[in-house]
Order: structure tokens, then sequence, then C-alpha cells
């Protein structure tokens, strides 16, 4: 593939373990800006319920990631509710993307809202990191209202965390310095060491050192690095290597071979995102075969397009763990989409012909430990095919798939979520019962009903001497239940349990429902659990 | 994503002299195990669930597969009760269920070709594939849907329907678990809950399947699993006063 990049000049005998000077470019809470929502605005983007980014305005009302909706809308009761959109997100991230560009190619996209870029080249054309950094804090100010900042350092790691120091800073200042925090070659495990462990991002690492006594990088850096691969694994060691201010793994001896870049021909040229989405998902899928087959993943990867008028774009996009197809297929997706819907300026002339995925940093796979013999990891992947041609055939709501959700009769304890809404591959949390962390009193005991009945079947609970049963205001029963009727048929109750009263939302006049449940075992065997809502029985469930 | 598992499983199967029988079988939990042939749900057969417990009792015979990994689809249980599923032991991060096909037009016999496609692509990828009796199913492509369970080695499992076996599926289900007896325990007169069901299930089925077999079970036990009654159980009395979690 010499026509897509000259292949970099290797030196004789081992590389250097030394990271690359990095510049990153970070927009705090990027998908709040790309939402266009104005920093004073208390505003957050909510995943499953929790808040996984919010303005300024919100965190001064104490407004924090991961926190619960109704938790941060308590703290921030005019609290703007935003739904999440990658695809938003990366399509904007694309103009501060093509700003950058201005002073050096091949910027890598670690995430839509941050991108870094070696700076050895163009800091030294521009004059050093102070002049680039400012230069670059120009071109994203021409194309972006919001703030900005950017960190140079040894490593995307350290820069990263330049670039938050850098807007700590600057806000501390009152915008007297500008939002640039450069720092000194070889001091970024200097620079490091004072922060805390979260700077991480592995939360279940960090609560292990914490406990051990480590409480910052520092810390951690201390450790000898055999000792923390012997006992923490390949995730302790790159958490160390991070640590240390290196990069978190060490150089690969050889590039990643040719053999392993996926291209194909657009006939015709494509001019809508569609069709290049779906050749990129062959691609991808393609190429994680070869990967697979090296017992390879990829952990950085460079997407090119070229159109028939020989317009490129070219991204680098990086990812901490390994880039998943599906991973792959959505960056080439957000790439294209940002290309294709630049202004008129930005925008490619004429329509795609070729596409490119040329993996950059091929890592050994030692994340997942594979089965033993038949074990069949491949599982999930065969499940999702099945379910998209399922879907093909009935539409794309006729595949479900259960959550936990919080509630007090069995149907409101799990819910049913479209099966496109969720992917299926990936670690699902709330598929597992411990989701829903906050008691529900009321709860019916275990075991719960088999069937349910979401057409509650209208029945008649009689007692001894053949009248309706009914509760008063204080939901005690007229009578002990004897018999239940429902049209023609009548079977004598032989035990039965209840009344177990549910008095919910009686602050929402449409959701509210105050309503009792029995359960009852007819001279049939069934057992049944049986409502009084509203002063009619139903069978909301039976026991088969 | 497939290459490197399926090298590494092809070169197993070529250096296991012969096949394992327990690797054609799927595992069934503990309790159960006495009811199948061989400990186990054969891979590629199909086995009827029937019954005044049928739902609880198909549940239970996915729970094991589930538990190993597998992944188990339902196909028309619009009121499936999840909760009852996942306290089986049925792991719900690998459970799917599918709508119902609804017919084309009004009137028209539940839809004659989606059923099918849909039952068959999922046979394609699931280890356990639940099915409701109700639907009406021809001949013909029920006798292909058990090839193709069989080709795949999927477990097809039809729930309920009370039909004598061997009306459904062509040659009638290589096994038949039929529930003859149920009863709960826990329940008073105004006292107690639903706590436990003790069971009486019968196994028949064809070839390997065809000997009666007969277990008594809790379906579920007072603990929520599901176990075989001991020979001399311990009567369970009811408990006084109501308690709710």
């Amino acid at each position: 593939m010499t026509r897509l990049r000259a292949r970099k000049v290797q030196p004789i005998g081992p590389p250097v373990d030394e990271p690359v000077r990095t510049m990153s470019v970070w927009v705090p809470d990027w998908p709040l800006v790309a939402a266009g929502v104005d920093s004073a605005t208390p505003a957050a983007v909510f995943v499953a319920n929790r808040v996984v980014a919010c303005t300024a305005a919100a965190r001064a009302a104490g407004v924090r990631r991961h926190m619960r909706r109704r938790e941060a809308q308590s703290r921030a009761p005019s609290l703007e509710v935003l739904d999440h959109d990658p695809d938003r997100d990366a399509r904007a991230f694309e103009a501060v993307v093509h700003a950058v560009e201005a002073l050096t190619p091949r910027i890598e996209v670690t995430r839509p809202g941050r991108c870094a870029f070696p700076t050895r080249g163009p800091s030294r054309y521009f004059g050093g990191d102070d002049a680039l950094a400012s230069r670059a804090l120009d071109v994203v100010a021409e194309v972006l209202a919001a703030p900005v900042a950017v960190g140079v350092a040894d490593g995307p790691f350290a820069a990263a965390h330049a670039a938050r120091t850098a807007l700590v800073r600057a806000n501390r200042s009152g915008g007297g310095e500008p939002p640039v925090w450069v720092v000194a070659p070889g001091r970024a495990a200097e620079y490091l060491a004072p922060l805390s462990l979260g700077a991480l991002d592995r939360p279940e690492l960090a609560d292990v050192l914490a406990r051990l006594g480590l409480h910052s990088l520092g810390d951690l850096a201390a450790l000898p690095a055999a000792d923390v691969l012997g006992r923490f694994g390949s995730e302790g060691l790159e958490a160390h290597r991070l640590a240390c201010g290196l990069d978190p793994r060490p150089p690969a001896t050889e590039p990643p071979p040719p053999d392993l870049v996926v291209s194909a021909e657009l006939d015709p040229p494509a001019e809508q995102v569609a069709p290049i989405a779906f050749v990129a998902r062959g691609m991808a899928d393609e190429l994680h075969a070869r990967l697979d087959a090296r017992g390879s993943v990829c952990t950085r990867i460079v997407i090119s397009a070229e159109t028939e008028h020989g317009e490129r774009s070219e991204r680098v996009w990086r990812h901490e763990g390994a880039l998943s197809a599906g991973a792959i297929a959505d960056r080439v997706r957000w790439q294209m989409d940002g290309w294709l819907h630049a202004n008129v300026r930005q925008r490619p002339s004429a329509g795609i012909v070729h596409l490119w995925l040329h993996p950059d940093e091929v890592v050994a796979a030692d994340g997942r430990q594979l089965g033993f013999w038949g074990a069949d990891t491949g599982a999930a992947d065969r499940a999702v095919r099945a379910i998209a041609r399922v879907q093909g055939l009935l539409g794309a709501d006729a595949v479900l798939v259960p959550e936990y959700a919080g509630g007090r009769d069995p149907g409101e304890q799990l819910r049913l979520v479209p099966a496109a809404a969720v992917d299926l591959g990936a670690d699902r949390p709330a598929a597992r019962p411990d989701w829903v962390g906050a008691p529900w009193p009321g709860r019916l005991p275990n075991p719960s009903p088999a069937t349910l009945h979401p057409d509650a079947v209208p029945v008649d609970v009689l007692d001894a001497r053949g009248r309706q049963v009914v509760v008063d205001g204080r939901c005690r029963p007229t009578a002990e239940p004897a018999a239940l009727r429902a049209g023609r048929r009548r079977r004598r109750i032989e035990s039965w349990a209840g009344p177990w009263p549910v008095d919910e939302r009686w602050w929402d006049p449409e959701r509210r429902s105050r309503r009792v449940r029995y359960q009852v075992v007819t001279d049939d065997g069934a057992a049944h659990l049986v409502v009084l809502e509203g002063g009619r029985w139903t069978i909301a469930a039976t026991y088969d | 994503m497939t290459g490197g598992a399926e090298d590494v499983a092809s070169v197993a199967a070529r250096t296991t002299p012969t096949v394992l029988a327990r690797a054609q079988r799927l595992p069934v939990l503990p309790a159960l195990e006495s009811l199948v042939p061989g400990g186990g749900l054969r891979r590629g057969s199909t086995l009827s669930v029937d019954g005044s417990a049928a739902t609880s009792l198909a549940l239970a015979a996915a729970a094991g597969p589930s538990r190993d990994g597998a992944w188990v689809a339902a196909v028309g249980f619009p009121s499936l009760g999840l909760l009852a599923a996942a306290e089986l032991g049925i792991a719900l991060e690998r459970l799917v269920l599918v709508a119902e096909p609804e017919p084309l037009l009004p009137g028209e016999r539940a839809d004659a070709a989606a059923w099918p496609s849909v039952v068959a692509a999922l046979v394609d990828a699931f280890e356990v594939v639940l099915v409701h009796a109700s639907h009406p199913v021809r001949a013909a492509d029920g006798r292909r849907l058990v090839a193709r369970t069989r080709e795949r080695g999927a477990v097809l499992v039809q729930v309920g329907g009370s039909a004598p076996t061997g009306a459904r599926w062509p040659e009638g289900a290589d096994v038949a678990l039929t529930v003859v007896d149920a009863a709960w325990e826990g329940l008073g007169e105004g006292h107690g809950h639903l706590r436990a069901r003790r069971v009486t299930v019968e196994a028949g089925g064809r070839r390997e399947a065809a000997r009666p077999r007969r277990a008594e079970l809790w379906l579920p036990s007072v603990d929520g699993t599901v176990e075989e009654v001991l020979p001399e159980p311990v009567p369970l009395r009811a408990s006084r006063g109501s308690e709710i979690a």
C-alpha cells in the first residue's frame, strides 16, 4: 500500500522505549458543545439514566458524572436533559479536526472532543511547543466558540492530562492565562506523579491499589514493573507504564504487515454515507477475521477515503481497548459523515471511489482468555447476525432483550428493549440483577410467576356467599376470598394470601396506581396473582 | 471475528480420536439429569414440554445450557415471566425474545412464510430455541425445521400445547417432558406466600429416550433452585403471617 503513505523508516536495532511528544487538543464537555448548548445553561447528556457529560453550570449546581437522572434533577431543577448521540458528536468534531489539520496531517482522534498529534515536525516549523500550542488555540477558535484546552507532553496520556491542567489553571486565573500547559521533555513522570489513580480511568484497578495504600500515580510508578506484572497482569503493567510516563505498551518491533490493509473500490462512486457505511462494515469484518487469525487486536487505525477528483480524507483513530469490527465501522461512518456534510469549502466535490482501513498499531490479543477446546467465543457474533436476519423479516422492533428496571410487580422489574438499541456483543450490566441497586419495598416474594398477562384477564373474586370481595380505604377486605370466576367457569380458592397493598405515584394523576394483590391457589392446583384496582379484579400473572 | 476460535476448534476436532458423547450434549440442571437420556440435551434434538407447569419446566430445561454460555431465543412468548426465567437460572444477557410473526392480512392463517423462516434463522445461531405450541405449523415446515435443527446442533423446545406427543413435529419430539402433577406449598388461608412447588414429571420420547422415566422435583424449591425431591421430604408448613420481601 505504498499509495497510502510512506512507510516509517525503522531504525536499526530495537526501537527506543520512549513516548512520542504529543499535543492534545481538548474541548471539555464535547457532547454538550456538539448539541449546541451554552455552558451557562444547566444541561446534561444521559446514557441509561446516568449522566455522562454536563455543562459547567450544571457542575456548579452539583451534577456529576455517573449520577442518576433523578438525583441530577434534584440538584439542578432546571436541568436540560439531552440524549446521547455519538454520531452527532463525531460529525460536529470533524470541523475541529479539520481546523487542526492546517497545522499537521495525521490527526489522531481519541474520541469526539479530544484529538492528538505528534509535535516533533510542526513544533520545529512553528518555533516551539508554546508557539504551536497558541497557534492551535487560534485555529480552533476560528471554528468553535466553546473553550478549548491544549496540553503538550511526552506521550498521549500525559498530554491529555496536561490539557486538563491547562483548563484548570486558565479557569483559576480568570482568563488571564491562556489554556495551554506544556510539560518539559523527559518530565512526564514527574508531572504525573501527584495525580490520583483515578486518572488511569480503570476504577477497579484503582480501587484495589487504593486499598493497598497506593494513592497517586507516583506511588504506582515507584513499584518494580516486574512485581506489578506478576500481581496485576497485563492491565497492571499498562497502568504502571502510563504512570511512569511511558506509552501503555512497549513499541512494536515491526510495523503491522501490509496484508492487514483492507481496501475497497466503490463503484458507482458513493455520495451518501449509507453505502459507504455498508461497505465499511464488510471491510471491518474482514479485517477482524485477519487480525483474529493472527491472534492480534488493533488499537489504532488509519481510515482513508479518496474521491474521483483525488481529494482525500485521512484520519487516525485510537481506542484505549481494542477496536471491534463494529467500532471500526462506526468510525468510518463518523469520518465520512463529517466530511460529506462539512461546509462547502471542505466538502469533497465528487463521490468517494476508494476506501482503506489501515491498522496502524496492532498488538497481541492478551486481554481476553479464549475458551479451551470447543468453547465458542463466536456465539455472540452468530446470535447478532441471526437477530439481524430476524429483524429483516419482522422489523427492527420484533426482537427484544430484557433489562432490569425498578418496580414492585413482576412485570415491572424487567423491561424489554429492542435488540437494535443495545450492543449484544458487549458486556451488558443492565441485564444483571445487581443493576437495580435500590430496594423496592412491596415487591412480591419469590418465586416469580412464569407467565404474565399483559392484557390482564378480568375475573370475579367472590366470598363464601357469592358476593364480590372488595377492600375499604384502609385496604381491609370485606370478606375472605372463596372462589374465582372467569366468565362461566368458577374455581374454588383453596388457599390465599393478601391483601398486599401498593399505592404508587400518588403525586402523578396520569400514572398513579392504588391496588391490592392476592396470591391464590385454586382447586385445580393453579396459582395466580390476582389484583384489585379501581374496583375490578384481574389475573395479572399465573405461576405455571 | 471467529477465525482464531475456528482454527483452534478444527485442530481440536482433528486431534480428538472420537467425538465424546458429552460434547454432543448441552448440560442441564443437575435435578433434570435423570429425566433426559445421557444426562443432557442432545444437540440437534427436539424437546417438548407440556402440562400444568410447562413454562417453568421449559425455562428450567433451558437454564442449564444458558448458564453454560448458550444463547437462548424464545419465539412468540409475549407474556413470559422474565423474572421467573432469571430465578430459574437463565442468563438474561443471553436471552432474546422474538415477537410472534403476525399474519400479513387479517383473517389469514398466522403468517405461513415468516414463522418458519424466523425459527430457522434462530436455529442457525442459538443453542436453545423455545417456540410456543399455539402456533400452527405445516407438516412440511415442521420437517424442514427439525432437519435444520439436527444439522445445526441446536435444541428446539416446544412449550405447552397439551397435544399428544407427535402431533407437532412429524415424528414427535425426541424427548417429551410432561408435568403430570403439581402442587404449591407455602400458601395458607390468608397467610404465608407461595414458596415451593412439587411437581411430578414424566419423560418419554423416541429412540434412546423411549424408556419412560419419572422424577419428582421441586420447581422451584424454597430457595428458588430446581431440586430433586429427596426420598423423605421434610413437610413444609405454611409460614405464619404474610411476608413481603
